[in-house]
């Protein structure tokens, strides 16, 4: 005998109900994830490290995890700021998931910390797909990669709250057009911000941890068009 | 590549859906991936191999249905076909007022298996019986 099932069933219905709890219950108590995506050598490590030394200067309670699939570097990188922070190694996973971070998080994170700064893992299909159950997504793109990277990895740029462009100190002699980027951009996530930033110049930092603490606040952030539907 | 990981998640559900049901082999498993996903079909289909080795699904065929990405525009009610790289912006109007009417789905829709005449529970009636 043979029949057919008729499911339904969301493939990432697990991962997306953890993610779920772990938003309510961080926000709950006033903190916020923010999740960092971009191909590997953006400048995440760079722009994070940026966001922490100025959040430790202005005294907010802020924290880092970063994943590699190897290597410590990053995490002793963005240790220099004071912060706790925790490297997570991945075992040859190519994204984090919502199941890992609360793992993590879990008996780490001191209750009082406001902001967790997460690098994912450097690429910019696979993480995309994953909420960790963070407040705030943040896609970077370094001038050095082309104006059309949006149009390359539509459904990363087209999920993010908030875009950043990297390495701008190097714009001019790199060729970026600013006005193509843009509007590439709004072409896969209609009315999101672009940020310019250099962690050469100092250039832009900040925005990301007003926007970051927003966010834990409570602020709305930007509603992605592609994140409206999903079934 | 993440793929494995959705194929791992996709053979645990059927596993699991296959054991409530009492089935003892997967004939089917059918996937509706949308175009806006972020998973590539033909990976997904050679992960899926690997991943459903030595459980009940193994040798079960794997069948996708891509869903194209629609958007409709609030302010003119256009509708159309986002293409890819993806369109979000009102062809008509030029607005960025779209909703997503489809391209985002990552679902099993359906599977199709054996049942094992021996198992009582099979005797009961499924009501979502295709
Ligand atoms: N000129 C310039 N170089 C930068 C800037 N930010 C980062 N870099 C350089 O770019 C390279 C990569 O920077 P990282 O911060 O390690 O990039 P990442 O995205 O964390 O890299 P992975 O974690 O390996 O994916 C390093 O050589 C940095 O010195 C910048 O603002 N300007
Ligand atoms: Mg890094
Ligand atoms: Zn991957
Ligand atoms: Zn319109």
């Amino acid at each position: 005998m043979c029949r057919v099932v008729d499911l339904q069933q969301a493939v990432l219905a697990k991962n997306d109900a953890t993610a779920e709890v772990l938003r309510k219950e961080l926000a709950a108590r006033g903190t916020a994830v923010v999740n960092v995506l971009s191909s590997p050598g953006s400048g995440k490590t760079a722009l994070l490290e940026g966001e922490l030394l100025l959040a430790r200067e202005r005294g907010v309670t802020a924290a880092a995890l970063t994943a590699d699939l190897a290597t410590e570097n990053d995490a002793v990188r963005l240790a220099r700021s004071g912060l706790p922070v925790k490297q997570v190694l991945t075992d040859g996973l190519c994204h984090l998931e919502a199941d890992m971070l609360a793992g993590h998080l879990h008996g780490w994170l001191a209750e009082d910390t406001r902001l967790v700064f997460v690098e994912n893992v450097g690429n910019l299909v696979c993480p995309a797909s994953y909420d960790l159950g963070e407040a705030l997504r943040v896609v970077l793109a370094s001038v050095t990669e082309g104006e059309d990277k949006p149009l390359k990895y539509p459904t990363a740029f087209g999920l993010a709250h908030l875009v950043i462009v990297t390495k701008t100190d190097i714009a001019e002699a790199v060729g970026f057009d600013e006005a193509a980027f843009r509007a590439n951009v709004e072409q896969v996530n209609p009315g999101v911000d672009v940020v310019l930033t250099s962690a050469r110049t100092g250039a832009g930092t900040g925005v990301l941890l007003d926007r970051a603490l927003a966010a834990a606040e409570g602020t709305a952030v930007h509603m992605p068009v592609m994140a409206q539907a999903r079934a | 590549m993440h793929e494995m990981s959705i194929a791992l998640a996709v053979v645990d559900q059927v596993e699991e859906a296959a054991r409530s049901h009492g089935a003892t082999g997967v004939r089917t498993v059918r996937l509706r991936i949308g175009e806006l996903a972020g998973v590539v079909p033909d990976a997904l289909a050679f992960s899926f191999g690997l991943a459903c080795t030595g459980t009940v699904v193994e040798g079960a065929e794997l069948v996708t249905e891509t869903v194209p990405g629609r958007a409709r525009c609030a302010s003119c009610d256009d509708e159309w076909a986002v293409g890819m790289p993806p369109r979000l912006i009102c062809p008509v109007c030029d607005r960025a007022t779209a909703e997503l009417v489809s391209g985002r789905e990552l679902l099993i829709a359906a599977v199709e298996w054996h049942d094992d005449p021996a198992d009582p529970r099979v005797r009961e009636p499924i009501s979502q019986e295709g």
